[in-house]
């Protein structure tokens, strides 16, 4: 047993509003500067719809992410050795402007600066890179809100696996729907963006597993932009150098959440320690897609297993951190409850982020063009819900509808049971029934509706002690850093070295 | 284990203080967004190397309760985008004038170096020079002028305005101050102190929903997010939880987590519907059909085929349910429901006080008629003490109000009811009503019950004859759900379902059902019949001013929290009052002159009644029907000079203000002189200097956009519509021909260049949020917050309480040269509500056509003389003036005393000694700031205490109690700097906020049985308001929304092929909170880049048009240019636009307007008023500031969408 420690973070979307107030808390305080106007480390799509970069889940365009052909072995898809060496120079599986967006901005000065004429001013929309003129054609959230789009919408890939019939249904009135999907880096435990990169820049920091590129080694090949299934590392053309989410490493360290969770106003980020054991990884990404989910969730190791808290002190793990991951939610929406689910696991990186899918509202159809809906459940049912389990399933289970449903079970019967306990205009034994057939009980109900519904940022993040102070001592003393802290002529990377 | 290797070595890893570098600060600074927005959300300010860097939510509201979910974060992705704006190349950064005016400006000040009055005066009365630096409005030439040019110039139009045609000729415009209420309070102080008009806001957005002051007497109240919490079933109807309420949308989503039903009612799939269990797809404007579908069922299987206790008990004691209403007899022997049996009219009771304004219910136990306290009668009385809702008579003896005449008497009369389903008043139904006959001192009448009449309103029989729907599925008759099917598209199954479940859960709750409502309704012509649907449906459940009950409206930021105290400082009532306070609708309609592209308003709205004189003709006449008889608000006032008026009464021999006063009243009642809007387009009655300040008053607010810059800019415009009102208009002045441009000058305090900024004269340059000191409350949270300086205000900026204390220095300055003594002002002034004035017109009647006297007060207008004192208008502006002191502070017509207080203050505070007296000093924010928070009763609990003392002595009642716990509390300006606080417990809101509980409104109605303030003192189903008759909405009913051909938008447009006719909505967006944020880069990168139509595919294929294509959207008002996104997502039939976008930002020409410069949405929008708001004079009907009057609807408005081939910047 390898036990690590990795921060690992939940995003419940049934709570998820759309806002992307997250994107903004992001791009303020990482990406505001030239070479960087494109990156969104943090994104919010709107599902169904194509994302950002447009198709990113196209991986027979992109290959990004692991193949395997069901032996021993894993392979990136985006190279094999013979090639890797010439598609350092030039690599077709990259997404180009047109994938992404060319950064715009407006000559709002016309406004102040304009001559007196005989007609209003405008300030007209100019490209960024360029400075001429520039038709918006696309941007970094363009099918935001788009359901019933046929264009965006109806371009899902997860789509694909729906009959004519379903599909045709989604772009009527009464079946449209949509949801959002915000997406950061996964911080994959079997990440290919690291096995991909040439000069070695890209890491797993050992004490969180938070996956960063090394800003001093990068040298801007880009294989990783390649390789990322999730196209969450950019190249910033005005360093040379790759650059993605960090997890906000730096307040981290402070003891505060990623910008993006702070700033998360559906309240649906969640953050907290898993322990895994290194050697499950990638066996555990080696099997059927079907059985992926559970693969994964076999490398996880309980932070409560007297054995694995004893291999992990071994492993230097400290008892505040494993005391981190004993009351971390992560564990409990993962393992315990078994909510929350990885973002195309098929892609074999072992995301370190999991979704809780979405409940939507029930369908309606036009009768003689009446809208009208049947009434035999009180709330939305799984049945009769506007998406189909198969594109659920699609985006967060490989493929299999059955982990999707027995979530949903769940989430529906957390509701129910607390529509009785506080109401009681529903039968008692058809809501025991709806208990059962989730397989919870009140206990497990009163949990996750608490953790749900009522959490101050105190439980929603459980955020590991990262003692500094050591890690410092190995190229300074505390005490001279804490005298000299940020005295530097290059105030980028060599702060605490000075 | 894999080649992956994970790696621990720090010393390998030392670049990452790359990143820690990027995010380490030099210090946060707690401050929020002081943009039209319910928001109010704590943010910390994050600066860096002495630059705001970004900014994230504040986390530290105080916890209310652990069972419900807290309060953090609040903000969204449009606040957190704020710090854009900054250092952005869109920020004002110094005092600008268009460069015409300037040269004109320095010209005169050479001919006129002494006199800068004089030099304003040659330019603005020279028509050459008018015209030339009018046409150049908005079209660029700005200049950079100095702060102390700008002064000059401001002080000179001010003066010569007062000068030449009073000072009620200047007008300032902010929106909602409660988000910034201190920058407000700057400019509103200045213009009171001048004698100038602070414009209403609330309706002017139309955020007021009308229906509020119909059945409550309240401007609105509502619950805070919370509360949401607590419902076990919400419908939101109307409103975008998610996309408007962002910060608050997860209460309604963790709501549904603990076992509520969302039910979303929207034409279009949006955000909100994401969270729905079910989405009802009814097509827009179409609710009020279903609600009172909705309504139908509920009475009939709650109160018809079975009675639920708790909902009869709630509709007996809350309501007018059990109030007596007199049937008057037609011509063909059917009866029409019509005022409340008054005690005037019984002998046994004509001699109490105010007996016009007290009515009566049966007693359950007795059959007798009983006379309930809590009416307005009660309230205005001498003896006090008896207006509360104990179920007793005044002399304390129980009464137990009926219901239900219903087997209680064997005679029934047939009650005619009207069915404005086809949006005409041409079909009438005849049902039976229970009825008893009571002898008046007038003879014999019959009577029956509300209840009764609701009953027969609904359709829903028990066992009378007349013309009854035959069931559910019988649609030949109004309300049934089958009859609701051809407006909504929505099965009439779906409204069974609905109405069951909802009484179902009200049952089982104590009335746990609520109502979160938005613009999607409010912003409809008839917004008021819809809303009462909706009310009435919670009433019959039971489920008004309970926690998690109830009808939310969030519509615009409504709620100062602080209001007593922050009020008379605002508008300048601690020197002088009352405030020239207009409401804007009427203000506009009639000034910028869309009155004249009117015609008769009936042809938009059906009556029922064509002959009463509120219920036919056109809406300009009502509105100088409004403003003689002191209904509504008109300013400027006459068609002469204030002072001169005076000055004519001294030389007519009077003496005393009251001798002035009737010699005002005899020129009025001469008609030698009349109301300015009697006559708007007389130059004597223009208004002639606008400021505008936190706001975008020429273009996000300006219904009719196109008609300001017409008639009030005199620039170039977009609109063609023909003026239509001269056959319509019988009492209003025509003029063939109008002087176009009637505004001299345009003042904008702005930080961004936005569209008002572009097209004024001067704008000059604010502090942002980050920069400047104020207060923020909301009513979607029960805290108070402060906006704080970060960094100083940037560049040459101020706060806009520095501005106008600039403005008002230099103005004083001049006018100790040119106007050194005070001078008598006529003041008017409209008849109030929460006045004993609510008494004043139980009848309607003009003194202008002779029906009775003309008395100030009572049939017209409030008339005061009142004194200004322009040389010590900046020594007034900074003290806290002695009738703060002398009278007290009051809200609602509940009053407490300060005087101790004030004194006490002197010592410890900041002071401003001139002429030999010592007031506390407003001259600093922040000082500013601390006099609101000590005096107010939310923030004090010492002045809580002492206003639930006076609320006692009303009712009888002891609800001290409420504010026992806080008595000691007392809140500065740094306490809200480290953290958020919870405001106390007053009676000037109806909630509770006490200990662990949620806001929720009208809690103290019914826990305290203190009476709403309406006629009867309950909530009202039912009104009786002559004008409600006539119109045919006494009872609640339907009136479907305008058809194109009443609203006359396309007259004189093309609608040539490959066009298509659409009706044009402009809900709030994603992207922008009004028009601020919508023009940030990252707001407009997360978008389309510019501000897009929506519209449905289908709709799109007609005109051949693919998404992201331009497109031209245009009608007789103007035009806009943009693109579309064509989605599924909307309904066929229907255009967003979503409100607001710029025209300042890549708005390309219009070919189909001469290739001139495209609009906004305003562009295509006109206002129009529905003048049954505004009667006047009688109880909830009675003006106050935002409260009443007709709000600026916008929905009922048609466009042409065509393809734009070429884009021409």
């Amino acid at each position: 047993m390898d036990v690590r420690a990795h921060v690992s973070v939940i995003f419940h979307l049934d709570k998820c509003i759309g806002c992307h107030t997250c994107s903004v808390a992001c791009k303020n305080v990482w990406t505001d500067r030239p070479g960087a106007e494109y990156m969104w480390w943090n994104n919010v799509e709107t599902k169904p719809g194509t994302g950002y970069p447009t198709h990113w889940e196209k991986q027979d365009k992109f290959n990004g992410g692991w193949k395997w052909n069901g032996n021993g072995k894993l392979d990136l898809r985006c190279q094999n050795k013979a090639d890797a060496f010439l598609k350092l120079f030039y690599n077709p599986n990259q997404p180009n402007l047109d994938d992404y967006y060319e950064p715009f901005t407006y000559k709002y000065e016309d406004l102040f600066t304009a001559k007196a004429g005989d007609d209003q001013p405008t300030a007209v929309p100019v490209s960024l890179i360029t400075g001429e003129p520039i038709e918006i054609k696309s941007g970094p959230n363009w099918d935001d809100d788009l359901s019933g789009s046929p264009i965006y919408a109806e371009n899902d890939l997860n789509l694909d696996k729906l009959t004519d019939e379903e599909r045709a249904q989604l772009f009527e009135v009464e079946r449209l729907t949509m949801f959002y999907l915000p997406r950061i880096c996964n911080h994959c435990a079997n990440p290919s963006c690291v096995a991909a990169c040439p000069s070695g820049a890209i890491y797993k920091r050992g004490e969180d597993g938070i996956v960063l590129i090394n800003q001093e080694k990068c040298r801007g090949w880009r294989a990783c932009v390649a390789a990322c299934p999730y196209k969450k590392i950019y190249y910033n053309w005005k360093t040379g150098k790759s650059e993605k989410c960090i997890l906000c490493f730096p307040r981290l360290e402070t003891g505060q959440p990623p910008a993006c969770f702070h700033s998360c106003v559906g309240r649906i980020r969640y953050i907290g320690v898993l322990l895994y054991d290194a050697e499950r990884v990638p066996a555990a990404m080696k099997v059927q897609d079907r059985a992926l989910v559970e693969s994964q969730r076999n490398a996880f190791l309980d932070p409560n297993d007297p054995k694995v808290v004893a291999a992990a002190l071994k492993n230097g793990i400290s008892e505040a951190f494993i005391d981190a991951a004993q009351k971390s939610p992560a564990w409990n929406y993962v393992m315990k409850w078994k909510l929350a689910l990885p973002l195309h696991i098929e892609y074999r990186t072992m995301p370190m982020l999991f979704y809780v899918p979405p409940l939507l509202p029930i369908m309606g159809k036009t009768a003689d063009g009446a809208y009208e809906h049947s009434a035999d459940k009180f709330f939305t049912s799984l049945e009769q819900s506007r998406l189909p389990l198969k594109y659920l399933a699609s985006l967060f289970s490989a493929g299999n509808e059955q982990v999707v449903e027995q979530v949903m079970k769940k989430l529906m019967a957390v509701r129910y049971f607390k529509r009785w306990q506080s109401v009681r205009d529903l039968p008692e034994n058809e809501v025991q029934k709806i208990l059962r057939q989730a397989q919870t009980t009140p206990e497990e109900v009163e949990e996750i509706y608490a953790m749900t519904a009522l959490p101050t940022q105190y439980e929603r993040y459980i955020l590991p002690p990262i003692q500094r102070e050591e890690a410092i001592q190995n190229t300074c003393s505390p005490e001279a850093c804490k005298g000299c802290s940020g005295f530097s002529l290059e105030p980028t990377t060599q702060g605490e070295r000075a | 284990m894999s080649w992956i290797q994970d790696i621990f070595a720090p010393e390998d890893r030392t670049w990452e203080s790359f990143y820690r570098n990027r995010w380490s600060y030099d210090k946060k600074v707690r401050s929020t967004h002081g943009v039209n927005c319910t928001g109010s959300c704590s943010w910390e300010i994050y600066v860096k190397n002495g630059v705001v860097v970004w900014e994230l939510q504040g986390l530290d509201y105080p916890i209310i309760d652990k069972t419900i979910p807290p309060y953090e974060p609040r903000g969204c992705q449009r606040g957190i985008s704020y710090s854009w704006y900054i250092y952005s190349p869109i920020r004002v950064k110094y005092p600008y004038v268009r460069g015409v005016l300037l040269d004109l400006w320095r010209k005169a000040k050479k001919a006129n170096p002494d006199d800068p009055i004089a030099a304003w005066r040659s330019i603005v009365s020279d028509p050459e020079s008018r015209k030339k630096y009018q046409q150049a409005r908005g079209k660029g030439g700005f200049r950079r002028s100095s702060w102390a040019e700008v002064n000059e110039i401001m002080a000179a139009a001010n003066l010569h305005t007062v000068q030449r045609y009073g000072p009620d000729r200047i007008a300032g415009f902010s929106p909602i101050p409660a988000m910034s209420m201190l920058s407000y309070a700057a400019g509103a102080r200045f213009c009171q102190l001048m004698g100038g008009v602070s414009l209403s806001f609330y309706d002017w957005y139309c955020d007021l929903p009308p229906a509020s002051p119909e059945v409550w007497g309240e401007q609105t109240d509502v619950a805070e997010s919370a509360d949401w919490f607590h419902s076990k079933f919400i419908a939101t109807v109307g409103s975008n939880v998610l996309m408007t309420r962002t910060p608050d949308a997860h209460f309604l989503v963790e709501a549904r987590h603990a076992g509520a039903k969302v039910v979303v009612f929207s034409p279009d799939f949006s955000q909100v519907s994401k969270v729905a269990d079910e989405w009802v797809p009814l097509h827009q404007g179409t609710d009020g059909a279903f609600w009172m579908s909705v309504g139908h069922v509920i009475l009939k299987e709650n109160y018809a085929d079975r009675q639920v206790p708790a909902f009869q008990d709630y509709m007996r004691q809350y309501t007018d349910a059990a109030f007596l209403v007199t049937l008057d007899k037609q011509p063909d022997g059917s009866y029409r429901a019509g005022k409340l049996l008054r005690a005037s009219q019984l002998a046994a009771t004509k001699a109490e006080e105010n007996a016009d304004w007290k009515f009566f219910v049966v007693d359950e136990a007795t059959g007798e008629l009983r006379m309930p306290k809590g009416t307005v009668g009660h309230r205005w009385q001498k003896q006090k003490g008896q207006w509360n809702l104990k179920l007793e008579d005044a002399a304390g003896k129980p009464i137990k109000p009926l219901l239900e005449l219903k087997g209680r008497t064997e005679l029934t009369a047939p009650l005619e009811v009207s069915d404005f389903s086809d949006g005409t008043n041409s079909r009438t139904l005849k049902r039976h009503v229970p009825v008893r006959q009571v002898e008046t001192v007038n003879g014999p009448v019959l009577v029956t019950t509300a209840m009764e009449l609701y009953f027969a309103q609904y359709g829903v029989n028990r066992g009378f004859e007349g013309q009854w729907p035959k069931g559910y599925e019988d649609d030949s008759q109004p309300f049934t759900p089958a009859w609701q099917e051809r407006f909504t598209g929505v099965a009439g199954s779906v409204a069974v379902n609905f109405a069951r479940e909802w009484a179902r859960t009200a049952e089982h709750t104590g009335g746990k059902c609520s109502v979160i409502i938005g613009a999607g309704v409010n912003h409809w012509y008839h917004n008021n019949l819809i809303y009462r649907s909706i009310i009435n449906a919670l009433m019959f459940c039971g489920c008004i001013g309970k926690s998690g009950g109830g009808l939310n409206h969030y519509v615009g930021q409504e709620k100062l929290v602080p209001q007593a105290s922050w009020a008379p400082i605002a508008f300048g009532a601690d020197w002088a009052g009352p405030p020239r306070q207009q409401n804007t609708p009427s203000f506009h309609y009639m000034h910028s002159d869309q009155w004249r592209y009117d015609r008769a308003f009936t042809e938009i709205c059906a009556v029922k009644d064509g002959s009463h004189p509120m219920a036919h003709g056109h809406t300009a006449d009502k509105q100088a029907l409004a403003v003689r008889l002191g209904w509504l608000p008109c300013y400027p006032q006459f068609t002469k000079h204030n002072f001169e008026l005076v000055k004519e009464a001294q030389a007519a021999g009077a003496k005393t203000d009251e001798e002035i006063v009737a010699h005002v009243v005899k020129q009025l009642k001469e008609r030698k002189v009349k109301f300015a809007m009697e006559d708007p387009d007389n130059p004597e009655c223009f208004p002639r200097v606008f400021y505008i300040w936190r706001g975008n008053a020429l273009m996000s607010s300006a219904k009719g956009h196109e008609y300001f810059l017409k008639h009030y800019l005199g620039t170039h415009n977009n609109a063609i519509a023909e003026e239509e009102a001269k056959p319509f208009v019988k009492d209003v002045t025509w003029h063939d021909k109008v002087e176009l441009g009637k505004m001299d000058l345009i003042v904008d305090l702005n930080f961004r260049m936005d569209t008002s900024a572009l097209y004024s004269d001067i704008v000059l340059p604010a502090a942002t949020y980050y920069e400047k000191n104020d207060l923020n409350s909301t009513d979607m949270h029960s805290f108070i917050h402060p906006l704080q300086a970060a960094v100083p205000p940037c560049w040459e900026s101020k706060s806009d309480w520095q501005i106008f204390r600039g403005v008002t220095e230099a103005t004083a300055k001049l006018a100790q040269r040119f106007m050194p003594e005070p001078v008598k002002d006529v003041l008017i002034s409209p008849l109030m509500h929460d006045t004993p004035a609510e008494m004043a017109q139980p009848t309607v009647k003009d003194w202008a056509k002779g029906e009775c006297e003309l008395i100030p007060g009572k049939t017209a207008p409030n008339i005061k003389i009142v004194t200004r004192d322009y040389a010590n208008l900046l020594n007034r502006f900074v003290s806290l003036g002695p009738n703060f002191r002398n009278n007290g502070l009051s809200v609602h017509g509940t009053h407490y005393d300060v005087d101790d207080a004030y004194d006490a203050y002197l010592h410890t505070s900041p002071t401003e000694k001139w002429a030999g007296k010592e007031y506390p000093s407003l001259r600093d924010d922040k000082d500013a700031c601390n006099i609101i928070l000590h005096f107010a009763a939310e923030t004090n609990g010492e002045m809580a205490w002492r206003a639930f003392e006076a609320e006692s002595i009303k009712t009888g009642i002891d609800h001290t109690h409420l504010a026992k716990d806080t008595r000691a509390v007392r809140t500065t300006f740094d306490d809200l700097a480290a953290q958020p606080r919870r405001t106390l417990t007053t009676p000037f809101w109806t909630g509770i906020t006490n200990g662990k509980r949620t806001y929720s409104a009208y809690c103290q109605n019914i826990e305290e049985l203190i009476p709403w303030r309406t006629l009867t003192g309950r909530q009202h189903l039912y009104l009786d308001h002559e004008a409600y008759v006539a119109f045919g909405e006494n009872l609640p009913t339907f009136k479907p929304r305008a058809e194109l051909r009443v609203t006359r938008d396309l007259e004189k447009s093309n609608k040539e092929p490959g066009s298509i006719v659409l009706n044009y909505l402009t809900p709030h967006g994603k992207w922008h909170i009004h028009s601020t944020y919508g023009d940030t880069l990252r707001m407009k990168t997360l978008s389309r880049g510019c501000y897009p139509v929506w519209i449905n595919d289908k709709d799109a294929d007609l005109i051949g048009l693919e998404d992201n294509g331009w497109v031209e959207v245009f009608n007789d008002h103007g035009v806009v240019c943009t693109r579309a996104v064509v989605s599924a997502r909307i309904p066929q039939g229907i255009m967003l636009l979503y409100h607001s976008p710029e025209r300042t930002l890549g708005v390309p020409k219009s070919p189909e307007r001469g290739n001139r410069r495209a609009g906004g949405h305003n562009s295509l929008t006109r206002t129009r008023l529905k003048p049954l708001f505004m009667i006047g004079g009688y109880a909830q009907f009675t003006y106050a500031f935002n409260y009443w009057g007709p709000p600026g609807v916008n929905r009922d408005t048609f466009v042409v969408v065509k393809k734009l081939d070429k884009v021409v910047y």
